[in-house]
């Protein structure tokens, strides 16, 4: 008897670090879960898979397990595009000062009904 | 296995038959049909044992999660089944997991069977998933309630535990050599104990329609284990089986080991929870 335990199997040993290291990371995918209330997909966290197939069933099991979803998306991290975090000045912060873009800066007109 | 099940995480159990509410109820099986869901239990109880000792181990940590997954799935098939078995011995689900004796557990030669490495698990769990399919999806059909409710749960959760398996094994077989290799020798290791799960035994005889007669299910799963090892271009192992007996309470030399580590703490504190 290795390893303590009597339900694994002795002559099965877990890969060493120097095996890990050397061995190609499975690539990061982003999971979105929609959940049976919800009306869209819900970004809810990442995992690693080595396909497609495997993300979605990976999500299933890492991101459903509470009964969260009834619907998942899966998109390799690498196809996501993302603004950039140093531009968020120029990108970001024109809207701040239009209020007139949003209907409650407009005050009702006279006569008008079922506003 | 405790009545502690209600979990601040669970958001809505729906209407799955749970373990808590056949305890309750007034249905008692006849001693057959408790024999019976026995071995069904033991079987998932076992398989589950097994598979815990997967966790922190497995290749992947979403490999470690989705064992695990699995694991629940089939402790909470088990505790369906025993609680039920127990009704007609006045025992519950925890008296007949932890205070048996290993000639008293009815489970099949194949659930006790080494993890080995992870492409012989895979191969245990592609064999036991496609029979348990073939089973509950009868199952459903028992004249027991009781038993048709607890396949009913079971079929579903079983049916992903199917599609798991099946791409593990295309994707060691069609992967490296060395995972090739491994899913040959995991397959070879495990068909032994295939034959057992379709031979009768005496028992059935006398459950009659509550329960499905397991010689039934070979063709199904002949045809469906064809299927996936032909998509995988690998052979059927042609290998003899070995002797069964499980369901006869005659266990191989690895159940003592599992049910000892399975059974002490409950052994050492009875009545202990946490």
């Amino acid at each position: 008897m290795t390893g303590g335990s009597t339900t694994g199997d002795d002559g099965a040993t877990a890969p060493s670090s120097g095996l890990h290291e050397e061995r190609a990371a499975w690539p990061l995918w982003e999971v979105f879960v929609r959940s049976s209330r919800g009306l869209s997909h819900v970004h809810a966290g990442s995992l690693h898979a080595p396909d497609a197939e495997m993300a979605v069933r990976n999500a299933r099991d890492l991101y459903t397990r509470r009964n969260e979803g009834v619907s998942l998306w899966v998109v390799p991290a690498s196809a996501i595009i993302t603004s950039d975090p140093d531009a968020k000045d120029a990108f970001f912060e024109s809207p701040q000062g239009k209020d007139y873009r949003h209907a409650t800066y407009y005050t009702k007109s006279e006569g008008v009904k079922h506003l | 296995m405790s009545e502690a099940n209600a979990s601040a995480t669970r958001i809505t159990p729906g209407n799955a038959l749970r373990p808590e509410d056949i305890a309750l109820q007034d249905a008692k099986p006849a001693d057959a049909v408790a024999r019976y869901a026995l071995g069904l239990g033991d079987d998932a109880l076992i398989l589950a044992q097994r598979l815990g000792w997967w966790i922190s181990r497995a290749p992947e940590l979403e490999e470690d999660v989705a064992l695990a997954n699995i694991a629940l799935d089939e402790i909470g098939h088990a505790r369906s089944f025993l609680t039920y078995a127990g009704r007609a011995w006045d025992k519950t689900e925890d008296d007949l997991a932890y205070f048996r004796r290993e000639p008293e557990f009815r489970s099949v030669h194949l659930v006790e069977q080494p993890n080995g490495d992870f492409a012989r698990t895979i191969a245990r769990q592609f064999v036991v998933a496609l029979y348990q399919w073939e089973l509950y999806s009868r199952l459903v059909h028992s004249s027991d309630p009781t038993l048709a409710a607890i396949a009913a749960k079971a079929v579903k959760e079983v049916d992903y535990h199917r599609d798991h398996a099946t791409q593990w094994v295309l994707r060691l077989a069609l992967g490296t050599e060395e995972s090739r290799r491994r899913m040959i020798a995991g397959l070879r290791l495990t068909w032994p104990y295939v034959e057992e799960l379709f031979t009768d035994y005496p028992l059935i005889d006398e459950v009659g329609d509550a329960g499905v007669r397991p010689s039934e299910l070979r063709e199904s799963f002949d045809s469906a284990v064809r299927t996936v090892l032909t998509e995988a271009e690998l052979e059927v192992p042609a290998v003899p089986g070995a002797v069964g007996g499980g369901r006869l309470g005659r266990h191989s030399e690895h159940l003592g080991y599992l049910l000892a580590e399975m059974q002490v703490l409950a052994r050492e504190h009875p009545g202990a929870s946490w």
